[in-house]
């Protein structure tokens, strides 16, 4: 009697370890929840950003920063092209603070951006997204997960970025 | 025999549960974090007066940082480790340690922000409030105590701080600095009011309030013969309400800021109240965008330790009202706000004109900046009493009026095309007015310097992977160091690799004997969030400003190695 119920309480145990394990498969991190304004001066929580189950681009910049300002430049010209192929959204998170965070719409709309805006005017979600040096570029796919980031911008490593996203649509593996 | 079966039990359960609920917390969560290691070794350089023994035997610095945050679901935790061992040059040596630097716990819902520990918190624009961290200037006005912050209905933000701010690695001592309280709140009028939530027109309104403590109560003074006992005021508290308002491509912004009579060391100790004025007003639409920017500042100064000189310990953040240029001959001459007074204004626009004959193939792009900063009318309360004595009331300044001395000025005009496929090309003119003396904390001895810049950047790609990228720059003035002409040659092989040689040449230099070439080569690695960078050679002296604050980084010469990484 005894020898049974230990042994069944072993199973027990048993099982519950292997629930456990199973669990312990690599989690990708998502987007932490931090409360940044948009364009209109609205509250947005980081963690509810999202693109309907499309991958989503999330860029890090700011108006002093040339490489920045040259990324974003250059997918612009070949934005609605990626939407249109792979329906995925940018999201341009600007850094600047209270000096200039009143610039950053007439700019990109002087250049003729159509990226949604963020303002982190005091760098709280860079902060939570540990982000160093700008421009920083995340890859978040469909789940809201973060997949790949990147930081610097040189000509032509947009090419790589679209490919990924290509990827992530075909539902293959991201490496970093 | 049944006891022991239930112990047994019992005992079982809770090894077979432990493990598995230990796990569940772990798993739950997400560990995160980044470093920056930036070193430097020093050279001698006789030409820029570095000789062993100006460096005293400091051959090298490092400063460096890690960052580790802990998230699982509404629980965050985080823990910041720095190492200046010893600083590198141009940064305070009070930053000499190694250490934790900052840490903190939170808790955040829909409803409610509990933080404990160092934070970072801005209120508006900031001009009673901001603390932040940059490490460029080695820059961290982070507070140490509790936060709380609320959303009790749908559009009212509310927020409540009490903490003492970080002095480098000085730990907080009965009255070596004072208690900063504050309270903000902030209302979203479209979504408070369900049938204002389809307007056009967005409203929102906000209020801060912060308050300083501190214990010191007299300030002496010897004048003449004379000692003076000053009675200080012991809490300083200050007011700021603002009003945003948006409809399609407008957007109105205006901060009033006032604050009590605060003398400290960065005023010359008079019993003047604070005031400070911001206004932006913008409007665009896809194609072109304008800024208009006004500002008044007098006597705004609020650092929680009155005696404090150095730039740390501000509680508030005045923002200047200046473009933050790109280019590093735009960016020799740097305005930082003079907190004791000043007015500004500022216009910009962006616009893009059309792929066309004038356009050409791809569009051009084109911005114009302008700002000027002057100082404020300060006129005499009585007769023989001079402006920002000791003890007084000050001045009296009439709020609109502009002073007379200039000091700074900036035009700027850059425009970006595309010729084809693989080149495209960035020109620029800045012309700039810069009053040393007052920047530099001077008094009549400098002229203003009027510099003129010409910038043209052409960036050619080989192919999808490389690109080679020119860049010219002419400085041209007769004050200061003379004319300066420059040059970058960059070669990178996306994503992972660049290379460049630069060279500054200070050909107009009046001394002859510091027409000097400041070159430099340098290269990287990135591979994803990691980076690592390498450059050598000399650095020029100069000011490096980051949202107004400035660092003086000194002349060097020698190797800089630059790793980052994040996960």
């Amino acid at each position: 009697m005894k020898k049974i119920l230990v042994a069944a309480l072993m199973l027990v145990g048993f099982v519950q370890m292997i629930n456990a394990q199973e669990t312990t498969e690599k989690r990708l991190p998502k987007l932490p929840s931090i409360d940044v304004k948009n364009a209109d001066g609205q509250t947005v929580n980081t963690a509810t950003l999202s693109n309907d189950g499309k991958p989503m681009i999330i860029s890090f910049w700011a108006l002093w920063c040339k490489p920045c300002i040259k990324e974003l430049t250059t997918i612009a010209e070949v934005y609605d092209e990626w939407q249109e192929e792979t329906g995925v959204k940018i999201i341009a998170v600007s850094i600047d603070d209270a000096r200039s965070s009143s610039k950053v719409k007439p700019t990109a709309d002087g250049k003729g951006w159509s990226y949604e805006l963020l303002l982190d005017q005091n760098s709280d979600f860079k902060r939570a997204m540990n982000v160093n040096l700008i421009p920083h570029t995340f890859l978040v796919n469909g789940k809201g997960e973060i997949v790949w980031q990147h930081t610097s911008f040189s000509e032509g490593s947009e090419l790589e970025l679209i490919e990924l996203v290509r990827k992530l649509n075909r539902g293959e593996a991201i490496s970093e | 025999m049944k006891k022991t079966i239930i112990l047994l039990l019992t005992l079982t359960s809770i090894f077979a549960y432990l493990p598995v609920r230990a796990q569940e917390l772990i798993q739950g969560g997400t560990v995160s974090g980044n470093f920056q290691i930036d070193g430097q070794y020093y050279n001698e350089d006789k030409a820029l007066g570095i000789t062993a023994d100006t460096m005293a035997g400091k051959r090298y610095g490092v400063n460096a940082f890690g960052n580790l945050l802990y998230t699982n679901g509404k629980f965050t935790a985080g823990l910041r480790f720095e190492t200046y061992l010893p600083p590198m040059t141009g940064y305070s040596t009070s930053l000499e340690g190694s250490n934790i630097a900052n840490w903190f716990a939170d808790y955040k819902t829909d409803f409610i922000q509990l933080t404990v520990g160092n934070f970072y918190e801005q209120f508006g624009s900031g001009m009673i409030l901001r603390s932040y961290e940059e490490w460029s200037l080695g820059y961290d006005n982070s507070l140490k105590g509790i936060r709380v912050k609320l959303n009790p209905f749908k559009g009212v933000a509310l927020k409540g701080l009490v903490g003492y701010q970080r002095s480098y690695w000085t730990p907080y001592e009965d009255g070596n600095r004072g208690i900063v309280r504050g309270a903000d709140a902030e209302f979203y009028i479209n979504e408070m009011i369900p049938s204002l939530s389809e307007s056009r027109t967005k409203v929102i309104l906000g209020g801060s309030f912060v308050s300083k403590y501190e214990k010191m109560t007299t300030k002496r003074l010897v004048r003449g013969d004379s000692i003076y006992e000053y009675k200080l005021p012991r809490n300083i508290a200050s007011f700021a309400g603002r009003l945003n308002v948006i409809r399609g491509g407008w957007n109105f912004m205006s901060e009033y800021a006032y604050k009590m009579n605060n003398p400290s060391a960065a005023n010359n100790f008079i019993y003047k109240e604070g005031q400070a004025l911001y206004s932006t007003l913008s409007w665009s639409t896809k194609g072109i965008g304008v800024m208009l920017g006004a500002k008044r500042v007098d006597n705004m100064s609020y650092k929680s330790r009155m005696n404090e000189t150095e730039s740390i310990l501000d509680i508030n953040f005045l923002p200047p009202l200046a473009k933050q240029h790109q280019y590093s001959f735009a960016t020799m001459y740097p305005f930082s706000t003079q907190p004791n007074g000043e007015m500004a204004y500022q216009a910009q626009i962006d616009f893009k004109i059309p792929k066309g004959n004038l356009g050409g193939k791809y569009g051009t792009q084109v911005s114009v900046n302008y700002s000027q900063v002057n100082n404020i009318k300060k006129e005499q309360i009585e007769e023989g009493i001079p402006v920002d004595s000791t003890g007084t009331l000050g001045y009296s300044s009439p709020f609109f009026s502009f002073g007379d001395e200039l000091y700074y000025s900036d035009f700027s005009l850059f425009i970006t095309r595309k010729f084809s496929k693989s080149t495209k090309a960035n020109v620029g003119y800045v012309y700039q007015q810069y009053n040393k003396d007052v920047l530099t904390g001077h008094n009549g001895e400098y002229p203003n310097v009027l510099a003129s810049i010409f910038i043209a950047d052409i960036t050619v790609r080989l192919n999808d992977k490389n690109a080679l990228r020119l860049e010219n720059q002419w400085l041209f003035t007769k004050q200061d160091k003379g004319n300066w002409v420059g040059g970058t040659l960059e070669y990178t092989f996306a994503p992972k690799w660049f290379m460049s040689v630069a060279d500054e040449y200070n050909y107009g230099n009046d001394d002859s004997d510091q027409q000097l070439h400041y070159y430099a080569i340098s290269a990287g690695y990135t591979d994803g969030p990691t980076r690592i960078a390498v450059n050598y050679g000399r650095q020029r002296e100069g000011l490096l400003c980051v949202g107004g604050v400035c660092r003086f980084v000194p002349a060097a010469n020698g190797i800089t190695i630059t790793i980052t990484s994040s996960f």
